[in-house]
């Protein structure tokens, strides 16, 4: 089969098949063994699955929901889907019934393939509200026996019915009849402002991207990825189908949530994607699990990783290294670094990516002075993930990269980024006002994040979200995601939120880290009993208030941001969750929701009170509501003085 | 009584499974159970409930061999058991869990769980040591077996931890995996519910409902939280100061004046 002739995914997997038919495609954990699947039975799995969908009734251009966590048979029915011509629509797993009854609801899914009997479920509950929904296919059977089995089936009857069909012949047609601009997949997105939006992607912009990005970072067929993002995320999809596809690697699939850490170690990726987050948390581990360690090992650590601060980055970028220096590396290699990137589940990373929030200078070369090759990449999905990435040898943490292969980038008056690139998306689903306000007529998009272009290096730097940069009542410029991440960065906040769009000076919520405070807590024997006691304990608000009094000395350098310096702030009572609605799933702040539910808190931050009484609705995981109260300190941080512009 | 019935929820309860005849257990002269008699059916989950003290726990003990009484049968399976020991009442295909947990604390949850296959190994401890032929075949096979039940209970990520470590409730639900590695007919839990908090009881309830439909394994079960016994079990037996004062659905149980006196609570005056 000749290059021009992959235009779809099937046609993807009939080439991984015909060319590296016995290597493993899928590997996943399960009964405490690592099972794998070879492209060939990955194929017959798959036929097997999209045959027995016909048999259901499927037709070409349904839209088939695929619902639970990253397994190999649910990477499957997503192939199987486009298979027989239809459109996989992954979907959050954590989402409340509501937001799926949404999202069912909007791409009017007929079928829907999901993990198990919570899904199903939760899917039972909205049922009368979605007459097009027919049938349900699950994986897991267990505590489904008595269910009525009417409208739904498990994947294994699905597939032998397949089996017994024979269709292969009408597979192979339907298969055929897809154009290289079909729609491959439809994603929502996380909706930092209203509804989710239906993002539909051709096969065009799913495998040009692809093949682009495999390309740029030169993977080849012996990678390894660990599966473990949600799978209703575009990144994921491209990382574990599309790349996945092109290129013919494994795609590893944890055990459970729970075991991830484990299942990482025991594959070793050498092509590993995570959110800042993940960094930040396995850092914070390491250094309080050092705090504990004894005191050669103490010694030892802190002695190596001096040197690694100051020599590893070079190493990794191929600058020239003192002998002396290269040997003090080498034994920091042998005795700390090694063991620690094994234990951390990294030591074979050969790419490593993360993007999705501005990762802490610090917290990115403690892993690149490892010798981890972890880079930044800018992305969307209305983007087909790339936007801009870093090359190899151009890493920095203040910047996104440059534009990635095929992207033409350009910067608005306003300082908003737009792109245009061979993964713009074809169409937002149902919703050809957002589309047309999102992509012109000739195809540039419109990221919402203000940026500029650095002079000299070419590199990317996102300043804020568009549409949150404003101004200060005087006139000066507020952009309260520089100011958050700065925030941010101290191991012990966990989440900021900085206030001052139209206001005399900025105000900020802060929520505490509970594992790096109840850590300092635990070693400092002070008693708590929960969060929210904490939280406003006088010795953590003293901790916060000497944080932010920093942030407020570095952004007072900066002439272009110096309004943004915090005057007041106080430390919620209650961690900023998703299921209240105050985060998206993919954990970023919704600002507008938050100004709205904490209003009380604002007008407090900007009076002259001490302290504030507040009460505030909590959502449990199981849907259920409860109140809590609380008493908040508010504590005014000192304001460094600003360098006042020649 | 000897035919089957089927519960509301659609499940096929069978014929008697274990029959206690006139049991009267006593210590010197402390009579810890007087007289009682009742049948556990096959499929079923019964619970048996009372006050403090009432000898719910001597009952369980009966049942596992521990403790024999003085006088009245034990009937398993249409058959009068002898007098036994507790090893030879396991092999039977009873399993119990204990009200304060009985695990190896030092062991990982891999190790504790594997104690529950020793009924279903057979090669002798110097075959084991070689570890060849048929003990390394035996041992893969309870291996396996081993990991159907930890991916059933959920506990894959602590696999290989020290129980020791393990939060209660944790420990709870390894307990109970190690009682179903013995593919026991009949289990016998000891408050499976005690000390734990709002989502562990839930979980805990799905998990003994689970057992109960996909491996068809009767329960009887003590357990003190009124809400749980009356949602999960089938029948329930009462007891109170060693008697036997109720026996039925939990809706029956629920109206029987005697039982709402002696335990489910009348205003103190």
């Amino acid at each position: 089969m000749t290059a021009d002739q992959l235009h779809s995914i099937p046609a993807l997997l009939a080439r991984n098949v015909a060319s590296f038919g016995d290597k493993p495609a899928y590997r996943e954990k399960e009964f405490g063994i690592w099972q794998s699947w070879t492209w060939a039975q990955a194929a017959d799995q798959i036929d097997a699955l999209a045959a027995g969908m016909l048999t259901l009734g499927a037709v070409a251009n349904d839209h088939i929901a695929i619902v639970g966590r990253n397994r190999p048979a649910l990477y499957w029915a997503m192939v199987a889907a486009q298979r027989i011509g239809c459109v996989p629509v992954p979907m959050y797993q954590d989402a409340a019934a509501e937001e799926m009854a949404y999202a069912l609801d909007h791409c009017g899914a007929r079928f829907a393939v999901v993990s198990d009997q919570e899904q199903v479920d939760k899917i039972a509950d909205i049922r009368e509200g979605l007459p097009v929904l027919e049938h349900i296919i699950y994986l897991d059977g267990r505590g489904l026996r008595k269910y009525d089995h009417a409208a739904m089936s498990s994947y294994a009857d699905v597939q032998a019915a397949g089996r017994a069909a024979g269709l292969s012949a009408r597979l192979d047609e339907l298969s055929a009849a897809r154009s290289y601009d079909d729609t491959c997949v439809m994603l929502y997105t996380s909706g930092t402002t209203g509804r989710p939006k239906g993002v539909v992607l051709s096969n065009r912009n799913v495998i040009e991207t692809s093949k682009n990005s495999s390309d740029f970072d030169g993977l080849s067929v012996g990678e390894e990825v660990l599966a473990y993002l949600p799978m209703a995320w575009v990144g994921d999809f491209i990382f574990s189908i599309g790349q996945s596809m092109w290129t013919g690697f494994c795609v590893n699939c944890p055990e459970s949530e729970a075991t991830m850490m484990t299942d990482l170690r025991e594959i070793g990726p050498t092509y590993y994607f995570a959110p800042p987050r993940v960094f930040e948390t396995q850092l914070t581990q390491v250094m309080i699990r050092m705090e504990d360690a004894g005191r050669v090992k103490k010694w030892l650590f802190d002695h190596f990783m001096a040197v690694a601060r100051r020599v590893g980055p070079d190493l990794l970028d191929g600058k020239p290294v003192g002998g002396l220096d290269r040997l003090r590396y080498a034994l920091g290699n042998l005795f700390v670094f090694g063991p620690l990137k094994n234990t951390l589940g990294l030591s074979r990373v050969r790419v490593g990516y993360t993007a999705g929030e501005a990762i802490g200078p610090e917290i990115f070369d403690f892993y690149r002075s490892l010798g981890i090759n972890l880079k930044q990449l800018y992305g969307q999905t209305e983007a087909t993930v790339f936007i801009t990435q870093q090359p190899d040898g151009e890493v920095r943490s203040d910047t996104v990269g440059v534009p990635s292969p095929g992207v033409e980038l350009k910067i608005a008056e306003n300082g908003e980024v737009f792109y245009r690139s061979p993964g713009t998306f074809m169409s937002y689903y149902k919703n050809p006002e957002s589309t047309a306000s999102t992509k012109d007529a000739e195809g540039w998009v419109a990221t919402g994040d203000a940026g500029f272009i650095e002079e000299g290096s070419g590199h990317l730097r996102i300043i804020d979200r568009a549409k949150d940069v404003g101004q200060m009542a005087d006139g000066r410029l507020f952009a309260p995601k520089y100011v958050e991440n700065k925030l941010k960065f101290y191991p012990n906040i966990l989440e900021a939120v900085v206030f001052g769009a139209g206001r005399e000076y900025c105000t900020a919520f802060i929520n505490i880290d509970l594992t790096a405070v109840g850590n300092w807590a635990e070693r400092n024997n002070i008693a708590y009993s929960s969060y929210q006691e904490l939280s406003q304990h006088p010795d953590v608000l003293g901790q916060i208030e000497a944080h932010v009094s920093e942030v407020n000395a570095s952004v007072a350098a900066d002439p272009m941001l110096a309004g943004c310096q915090i005057h007041r702030f106080l430390v919620l009572h209650k961690e900023l969750d998703a299921d209240d609605g105050e985060m998206t799933r993919t954990r970023k702040v919704r600002r507008v929701v938050i100004a709205d539910k904490f209003s009380d808190l604002i007008a407090a931050l900007y009076s002259d009170a001490s302290e504030i009484y507040t009460e505030t609705e909590v959502t449990y995981e199981d849907g259920r509501k409860g109140k809590i109260t609380a008493t908040l300190d508010l504590r005014d941080a000192v304001v460094a003085a600003e360098q006042v512009a020649a | 009584m000897k035919d089957s019935y089927v519960t509301s929820d659609g499940r096929t309860i069978g014929g008697v499974l274990m029959d206690m005849r006139g049991i009267t257990l006593r210590f010197g002269g402390v009579e810890a159970i007087k007289n009682i008699s009742f049948d556990i059916r096959e499929g079923e989950i019964r619970a048996i409930i009372g006050p403090n003290g009432a000898g719910k726990s001597s009952m369980l003990n009966v049942i596992s061999g521990f403790y024999h009484p003085q006088e009245g049968e034990v009937w398993f399976r249409g058959a009068k058991r002898p007098t036994m020991r507790p090893y030879d009442v396991a092999r039977q295909g009873i399993a119990r869990t204990f009200q304060n947990i009985a695990l190896f604390e030092g062991m990982s949850v891999l190790d504790n769980v594997m104690c529950g296959r020793l009924t279903h190994m057979k090669t002798g401890v110097f075959s084991q040591a070689i570890w060849h032929g048929a003990a390394q075949r035996e041992e893969v096979e309870n291996r396996e077996a081993v990991e159907r039940i930890i991916d059933f209970l959920e506990i894959q990520a602590i696999r290989k931890t020290p129980v020791g470590r393990l939060p209660y409730g944790l420990k709870k639900r390894v307990e109970l995996a190690r009682a179903l590695a013995a593919e026991p007919k009949l289990l016998l839990l000891d408050e499976p519910m005690a000390g734990m908090n709002v989502e562990e009881k839930e979980d805990m309830s799905r998990f003994i409902l689970d057992v109960n439909d996909e491996f068809g394994t009767t329960i009887a079960l003590i357990e003190h939280d009124m809400g749980v016994v009356m949602d999960l079990s089938d029948r329930v037996v009462v007891m109170d100061y060693g008697r036997k004062i109720g026996d039925g659905t939990p809706d029956e149980v629920r109206g029987n004046q005697e039982v709402i006196d002696a335990y489910l609570g009348v205003a103190h005056d």
